[in-house]
């Protein structure tokens, strides 16, 4: 199972990045691609919207299911990727390379609370 | 404890994703559903289909008990390797299961049936025989593995792989099966392309399966299995066909034989209450979703629900199979309830795409 280290998890199967400037990058991890199958349909929150921890704010659809996409804290959302709504397979083919939505949090020691790579890797591979 | 298919330990070393299929272990796909769809519709792909059920009728009386006991009229096989798709309905109209009956001989029909109805139809054709035919013998076969060889060069590929089928499979028609020692190789499939399905003893499936896989045949899961039958307009028991709806409400009337002057179960029922509602085909103009089952459909004379929807990988575009008040016609324009949004959807005639060919515009 790819879980690199240096990221932060959900138990909904979302990665987040914290960068320098302080947004959060969040995209789904890589076995969640590989759960969902062939990705055919993203839907990415406004920018500008704000929400709650744990929100539905995205929509990643696979040829099987849709599946929601949760904020990992809350916060604003701050940009959007084209990319992956224009082309939703490249999430399959590089799950950490193909964000979906920068988010500044409300309060920047949020993050810390989710899980780090041991702790997904291990609810992954339990799910 | 799932049931597992004689194929079972060659899925999981070929790395598939295996899900629960009606209480089976089945292989959803091998790595890219996509990619195994496009297979089938440009060369050949292979479906292990071993969870259906094979059961043979066998004894003097067969068909007359068949004539009664099918939907379809079993008249229609006189030659020897027809098969019949047919319902198998309640006495109330519903539908109980759909299946292919092929007449072997008259004292000799075989029947395959979905797997997760399988205990439910056999209960039902036992309670039918004991009542109508107490001679018969109803045998099921799961000693029996079935592979669905299908695309532009499943033929070929078969050939390739069991050169000793050729002889016995080259001219047979479509919808014809024949025995080739101990397989039957049918001209049948659900995906909209040519190819066979083979029925074989459960302890040759493994050898034949890699001998497919030599052959150039791609391993295709269900998922892909499920894409192909939608764009080729065919029903999924369970989900397009139920037994709280008629054969007429599922877009099955062709299968439904009420002019012969013969009784069958469910003529009375499907005769006394004309359906007032039809099975439809959709295609999604809009961005903004795939269309799914128990989406809601908005039309001018009333609301409908998808039994069936995919995104199609054949158009790039998302397809569905909805049942929608009667008064809806192809070309109609209708929207679909996808989460928060209405979409615009067209009504359009299933299928969406045989031997290749899109048969839908945008």
């Amino acid at each position: 199972m790819n879980v690199p280290e240096g990221l932060k998890y959900t138990e909904s199967h979302e990665w987040v990045r914290a960068e320098a400037d302080g947004t959060l990058t969040v995209g789904i991890t890589d076995h969640a691609q590989e759960a969902l199958g062939d990705l055919v349909f993203i839907e990415l929150p406004a920018v500008g919207r704000t929400a709650k921890a744990g929100e539905a704010i995205a929509v990643v659809e696979s040829v099987k299911a849709a599946s929601d996409i949760y904020a990992p804290v809350a916060g604003e959302v701050v940009s959007v990727n084209p990319d992956v709504v224009d082309a939703p397979e490249k999430v399959n083919t590089d799950a950490y390379a193909n964000w979906l939505y920068k988010l500044k949090p409300a309060n920047a020691g949020d993050v810390g609370a989710l899980l780090d790579a041991a702790g997904y890797a291990k609810l992954a591979g339990e799910a | 404890m799932l049931k597992q298919t004689p194929l079972h330990a060659a899925h999981r070393a070929a790395g598939a994703r295996m899900v629960d299929f009606g209480g089976w272990d089945m292989p959803v796909n091998y790595g890219s559903q996509i990619e195994e769809h496009h297979a089938v519709r440009r060369d050949a792909g292979m479906f292990d289909v071993s969870h259906m059920l094979a059961v043979d009728l066998g004894g003097s009386g067969a068909r007359a008990f068949l004539r009664y006991a099918l939907a379809n009229n079993v008249d229609k096989i006189t030659q020897p390797g027809k098969a019949l798709y047919s319902c198998l309905l309640r006495p109330d109209g519903g539908v109980l299961d759909d299946l292919i009956v092929y007449f072997m001989r008259e004292d000799w029909f075989r029947i395959v049936v979905n797997a997760s109805t399988a205990d439910k139809d056999l209960a039902w054709l036992k309670s039918l025989l004991a009542k109508r035919a107490p001679g018969l013998s109803l045998l099921p076969r799961r000693d029996l593995a079935m592979i669905a060889v299908q695309g532009p060069h499943a033929r070929e590929k078969l050939w390739q792989a069991l050169p000793g089928s050729r002889v016995a499979t080259e001219a047979l028609k479509a919808f014809f099966a024949a025995e080739s020692g101990e397989f039957l190789v049918a001209r049948t499939g659900y995906t909209g392309e040519d190819g066979f399905e083979i029925t074989l003893p459960g302890l040759r499936a493994v050898a034949l399966w890699d001998a497919l896989s030599a052959a150039g045949v791609r391993a295709c899961g269900l998922g892909a299995r499920d894409t192909l039958r939608l764009e080729a307009g065919m029903n999924l028991y369970g989900q397009d066909m139920t037994e709280e709806e008629t054969p007429l409400e599922s877009g099955l009337a062709w299968t439904v034989d009420l002019v012969a002057p013969r009784d069958f179960v469910g003529k009375s029922a499907l005769a006394a209450a004309p359906p007032t509602r039809r099975q439809v085909g959709l295609l999604l103009l809009d961005q903004g979703g795939v269309l799914r089952s128990h989406q809601k459909v908005v039309t001018a004379n009333g609301d409908g629900e998808i039994t069936s929807g995919t995104f199609s990988p054949t158009l790039g575009k998302s397809i569905a199979l909805a049942r929608v008040p009667t008064g809806v016609a192809a070309g109609d324009a209708v929207a679909v309830q996808v989460r928060n949004k209405e979409l615009s959807a067209r009504v359009v005639r299933p299928p969406f795409v045989r031997n290749g060919v899109v048969l839908v515009k945008e």
